[in-house]
C-alpha cells in the first residue's frame, strides 16, 4: 500500500474510528475497570484494586445470591428470545410483503418502519403506557365497543408488547434485504420441480433468506436482553430484567463495581452465545450467496 | 377422432395490461418432437413457454397436455419441466441436491433417488460434479445440470428457454447435436425456444416462427426454408434476395412477374392471385447459379444476363452482387468448387440463372 493510500484510507475511517472510540471503546473499558475496583459509600469508585464485586456476584451467600442473579439473566435472555421469536413471525410476513411492491413504492414502505425512530424512544414507551394504561386508549376502545376493559399496564404483555414494538425495524431491515436479494426464478423453478407452496417456502426461500434472520435475530436480541426502559415504564418493574438489577446497582444501592461486575458477566455470557451462534451459521452458509 | 397432441394451445392469447405479448395461437406438438419456438427477442416465446409451465396463465383460450386442459392446474401439479433461460440452479444446494430435488418432492425413495441422480449426471458427462456447488461449475456445466435437474425427472414434456444462449459458439454447437442425440434417446417431447434460426433448422422436427406474438409459420425446417409463408419468415431464416415485382398472371402455383423494367420471371406461387397486384419475388442466395456469359444454364433453368458488380471471397464460397440491370441486384453466393483463377470478377458479364421453383412470390 502506498502511503497515499494509507493516508487516505486513514481519512475515511477516521471519523468512524473516533465514534466507536469515544462512544463504545472508552465506556467499555471504564466499566470493565470499575468492576475491579472498590466501591465507594457515596457512589462512584475507589481507585483500590478489589475482586469484591465478583466475590459477591458469586457467593452463595452474598446479598444478591447467584442464584438470584442466574434467575434475571435467564428471565433476560428468555424475554430477549421471545421477542425475537414475535418480531420473526411479524416480520417476515411484513419484510416479504415490502420486497414484492414495486420498486418505487418500497421505498414509502421502509420509510414508515423507520419512522418512529424520528421520537426518542422514551417518548414512545410513554405513548404506549397511555395506550395501555387501564383507563387509557385501548380499554376506553374496548368499552364503547361494549367489551370488558383488560388489565394490561405492568404485566408481562404490555412488557412484551413494548419490547416487540421497539424492536420490530431492526427486525424489518435484514430481513428485506435478504428477501429482496432473493432470485424469484428459483421459487419457480422449485415449483416447476412438483415443490407445493410449503415445500417451496422451506426448501428454497427459507434457506436462502437465513442470513437476514440470522442477522435479524442478532439485532433484536441483544439489544432486548439489556432492555431497561421498557419493563420499568410498561412492567412497572414487577418484571425485572437485567437493565432493572444494573439500574439498581448504579443508583439506589450506589454499588458502581458491583453493578459492573454484572454488566461484563452478562456481556461474556452473550458473546459466547453470539459467538457460537454466528459459526453455526456461517458454517451453513458456505454455499456461496 | 383427432389426434391427441403432448402440448397443444387453443387460440391462446396472453395480454399484460393493453399490450398483447400472445396473439391468437393455435398450435399442437406431437408425442416425442422436438419442437421449436423461433423468432426474435421480445416476440412472446418465453411468454409462451410459461404459460405451458403454468407460471402464466392465458388471458383467453386454452391449453392442452396430453389431451387434458391444465389453465387450473398450479405449475407443480403438471407433468411438464423447464430449463430456464438463466438455469435457476439452487445456490444453497449441491448439484446432486440440485438434481435430487424433482424427484424428492416426487417422495420417491433415497436408494432410487441416489441411483437416479447419478443415471442423469453420467448422462449430461458430469458424472463427479454431484459435490460441487453451482457457483463452482462453468457456464456450460451449469447448462448441463439444469438439464439434468430437468430430465431426471422423466417429465412427459420438456420446455427448454434459450438454453444455450449463454455459451460460446463452438459448446453450443457441440451441445445442439448432444441435445438432439438426448431427446431421441429419451422420446420426450421437446419444446425448444431460441432466436437462432440455424439452432432451430439443425434441432427440430419442426418450428414454429413467432413475430410480434404471433405464430406465423409452423413446418419443418426445409418447409419453412424452402416454402417461407411471407416476408418475414423469408428474412428472418437465412438470407434471401427481395425484388420488387408485379404479377402479371398467375397460374395454379405458377405466376409470371415482371421485375424492375424488362425482366420477365416465372416464379412458385402458393396462392391464387386473380389479376396484376405488387409483390415480392424472394430468392435465396446459395439457389442462383453463374455462368460465362451466353451460356445456356443448367436444366429447366431460366437464364438471364448479369454483371458482377461485387465479388467478395469468403473462403468456402465467393459472394457476389450481380446486376441485371440498373436497380435489380442480387446477391449470389457460389461454392467455390474451382480453382481460383476461375472465378468471376467485377465487372464481368455472366449469364445468372435459377429454377423457377426457387423463386417465389410473396404477398404482402
Ligand atoms: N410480466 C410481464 N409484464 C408486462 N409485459 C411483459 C411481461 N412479460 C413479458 N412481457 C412483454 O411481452 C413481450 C414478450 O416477452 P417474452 O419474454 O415472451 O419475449 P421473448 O420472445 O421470450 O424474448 P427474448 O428472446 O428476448 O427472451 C415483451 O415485449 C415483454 O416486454
Ligand atoms: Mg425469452
Amino acid at each position: 500500500m502506498t502511503a497515499r493510500r494509507k493516508s487516505l484510507l486513514a481519512i475515511l475511517l477516521g471519523p468512524g474510528a473516533f465514534w466507536i472510540g469515544l462512544f463504545f471503546l472508552i465506556p467499555l473499558i471504564l466499566v470493565v475497570v470499575y468492576s475491579f475496583l472498590e466501591r465507594r459509600s457515596g457512589g462512584g469508585v475507589l481507585w483500590h484494586f478489589s475482586l469484591d464485586a465478583y466475590i459477591k456476584l458469586f457467593s452463595p451467600t452474598g446479598e444478591t445470591l447467584i442464584n438470584d442473579f442466574m434467575m434475571i439473566v435467564l428471565r433476560s435472555l428468555w424475554w430477549a428470545a421471545l421477542t425475537s421469536f414475535v418480531c420473526l413471525i411479524i416480520g417476515y410476513p411484513l419484510a416479504f410483503f415490502i420486497a414484492l411492491q414495486p420498486p418505487s413504492h418500497r421505498t414509502a414502505y421502509l420509510f414508515f418502519v423507520l419512522i418512529p425512530f424520528w421520537t426518542n424512544f422514551l417518548v414512545r414507551t410513554y405513548a404506549w403506557k397511555f395506550i395501555l394504561n387501564n383507563n387509557g386508549l385501548l380499554n376506553n376502545l374496548l368499552q364503547a365497543l361494549g367489551m370488558n376493559r383488560i388489565a394490561l399496564i405492568n404485566t408481562p404483555t404490555a412488557v412484551l408488547i413494548g419490547l416487540v414494538y421497539g424492536s420490530l425495524p431492526f427486525m424489518v431491515l435484514p430481513l428485506y434485504a435478504s428477501i429482496e436479494k432473493l432470485d424469484f426464478d428459483l421459487v419457480e423453478a422449485a415449483q416447476d420441480l412438483g415443490a407445493n407452496y410449503v415445500r417451496v417456502f422451506s426448501r428454497v426461500i427459507l434457506p436462502l433468506t437465513m442470513p437476514g434472520i440470522v442477522a435479524g435475530i442478532v439485532l433484536v436480541f441483544i439489544p432486548v436482553s439489556g432492555q431497561y426502559i421498557v419493563p420499568t415504564i410498561l412492567g412497572g418493574g414487577k418484571v425485572a430484567m437485567l437493565g432493572n438489577l444494573l439500574a439498581q446497582q448504579f443508583g439506589p444501592a450506589l454499588n458502581w463495581p458491583f453493578g459492573s461486575a454484572i454488566a461484563v458477566v452478562f456481556m461474556a455470557l452473550l458473546m459466547v452465545g453470539v459467538i457460537f451462534y454466528l459459526r453455526g451459521d456461517a458454517r451453513e452458509e458456505e454455499v456461496g450467496l | 377422432m383427432a389426434e391427441i397432441y403432448d402440448v397443444e394451445l387453443r387460440n391462446v392469447t396472453k395480454k399484460f395490461g393493453d399490450f398483447t405479448a400472445v396473439k391468437d395461437i393455435s398450435l399442437g406438438v406431437h408425442k416425442g418432437e422436438f419442437f421449436s419456438l423461433l423468432g426474435p427477442s421480445g416476440c412472446g416465446k418465453t411468454t409462451n413457454l410459461r404459460m405451458i409451465a403454468g407460471f402464466e396463465a392465458p388471458t383467453s383460450g386454452e391449453i392442452f397436455l396430453d389431451g387434458q386442459p391444465v389453465s387450473q392446474l398450479p405449475p407443480f401439479k403438471r407433468n411438464v419441466n423447464t430449463v430456464f433461460q438463466n438455469y435457476a440452479l439452487f445456490p444453497h444446494l449441491t448439484v446432486a441436491e440440485n438434481v435430487a430435488f424433482g424427484l424428492e418432492m416426487k417422495g420417491l425413495g433415497k436408494d432410487e433417488i441416489r441411483k437416479r441422480v447419478a443415471d442423469a449426471l453420467e448422462m449430461v458427462r458430469l458424472p463427479d460434479s454431484g459435490a460441487k456447488k453451482p457457483h463452482q461449475l462453468s457456464g456450460g456445466q451449469r447448462q448441463r445440470i439444469a438439464l439434468a435437474r430437468a430430465i431426471v425427472n422423466r417429465p412427459q414434456v420438456l420446455l427448454l428457454d434459450e438454453p444455450l444462449g449463454a455459451l460460446d459458439l463452438k459448446l453450443r454447437k457441440a451441445m445442439q447435436l448432444e441435445l438432439k442425440e438426448l431427446q431421441r434417446q429419451l422420446g420426450i417431447t421437446f419444446v425448444f425456444v431460441t432466436h437462432d434460426q440455424e439452432e432451430a433448422l439443425v434441432m427440430s422436427d419442426r418450428i414454429g416462427v413467432m413475430n410480434h406474438g404471433e405464430l406465423l409459420q409452423v413446418g419443418t425446417p426445409e418447409e419453412i426454408y424452402d416454402r417461407p409463408a411471407n416476408r418475414f419468415v423469408a428474412d428472418f431464416i437465412g438470407d434471401t434476395n427481395f425484388l420488387p415485382c408485379r404479377v402479371t398472371e398467375c397460374q395454379g402455383e405458377v405466376a409470371w412477374v415482371q421485375v424492375g423494367q424488362g425482366i420477365r420471371v416465372k416464379a412458385a406461387c402458393d396462392q391464387a392471385v386473380s389479376g396484376e397486384r405488387q409483390a415480392t419475388l424472394a430468392i435465396r442466395p446459395e439457389k442462383i447459379h453463374l455462368h460465362p456469359a451466353g451460356s445456356a444454364g443448367g436444366q429447366g433453368e431460366d437464364v438471364f444476363p448479369g454483371r458482377i458488380e461485387e465479388a467478395v471471397f469468403m473462403g468456402t464460397d465467393t459472394r457476389y452482387v450481380v446486376e441485371l440491370e440498373p436497380g435489380v441486384q442480387l446477391v449470389v453466393r457460389y461454392q467455390n468448387v474451382n480453382a481460383a483463377t476461375e472465378r468471376f470478377r467485377e465487372g464481368e458479364t455472366v449469364a445468372v440463372s435459377w429454377r423457377p421453383i426457387s423463386a417465389r412470390v410473396l404477398l404482402s
